[in-house]
């Protein structure tokens, strides 16, 4: 029989192994991602993993401020996402609009 | 951007990140914090505003011009550190008073107006920078 503190310590550093492995895999990601978006939306899931990082190490050190870092990174977070996805509309509409960015678009289509 | 769901819930992210912002400049002065992060914060909060509304929504919303904020920001960091001279102390000495109001002691410092001018100051220009790009992206 394990003791709670065990259990929880036990935890902790199963916690920190998976968002580890699901950094790991995010990046390759944003390394592979065939196109922008994929790459957007992995960044916006890296900081969802880093917020979950500052949790868990905030349980490990016992230190509550940690909690208030991970709500202000979460809404800078979602202001980057959202700047990346205005950023990728603005470049889609003039895509669209110049007639040399169809005819790329016509012969990327073939 | 023209989209329903990122236009309802911007509102409520905006009053929610200002309202953090304040938090956070409130709580600097003994832990993690102050002027700097929390207008940091504000700013972004008017720069997803901006993004959701289009810029003209956010200086209507805002009232002041953002460099007069800013300015105003300056002029009281200058004033609270001008209050030392007051009591022949050197310039930006912290100078503290405790005032109970209402039965409950407040601490009160030249410190925190400090960094309340320093809030207005990063607020102001960071918006006003914010601003300006978005513009320039519209037009």
């Amino acid at each position: 029989m394990i003791s709670g503190e065990d259990f929880l310590s036990y935890c902790v550093t199963a916690a920190l192994a998976l968002l580890s492995l699901s950094f790991l895999l995010t990046v390759l990601r944003v390394l592979r991602g065939p196109t922008l978006p994929d790459r957007i939306l992995a960044l916006d899931m890296l900081v969802a993993i880093a917020i979950g990082f500052i949790a868990v190490l905030g349980i490990k050190t016992g230190y509550a401020f940690h909690v208030d870092i991970a709500i202000a990174l979460g809404l800078v977070g979602f202001l980057a996402t959202v700047a990346f996805a205005r950023f990728v509309l603005s470049r889609k509409a003039k895509d669209f609009d110049s007639p040399k960015g169809v005819k790329s678009r016509a012969k990327r289509g073939k | 951007m023209r989209t329903l769901i990122f236009r309802t819930a911007a509102p409520y992210l905006t009053s929610l990140m200002l309202l953090f912002s304040v938090f956070v400049l409130l709580r600097g002065h003994n832990e993690p914090g102050g002027g700097f992060i929390g207008g940091l914060i504000a700013a972004s909060a008017f720069a997803i505003y901006g993004i959701a509304f289009g810029v003209p929504e956010v200086r209507r919303s805002m009232y002041f011009h953002p460099m007069a904020i800013s300015g105003f920001g300056l002029f009281l960091a200058a004033l609270s550190g001008l209050l030392s001279y007051v009591f022949h102390v050197p310039f930006l000495t912290g100078i503290w008073t405790s005032p109970s109001l209402f039965g409950i002691t407040v601490d009160l410092s030249t410190v925190m107006f400090f960094d309340i001018g320093v809030y207005l100051v990063v607020v102001g220009s960071i918006t006003s920078i914010a601003l300006a790009l978005e513009e320039r992206e519209d037009g």
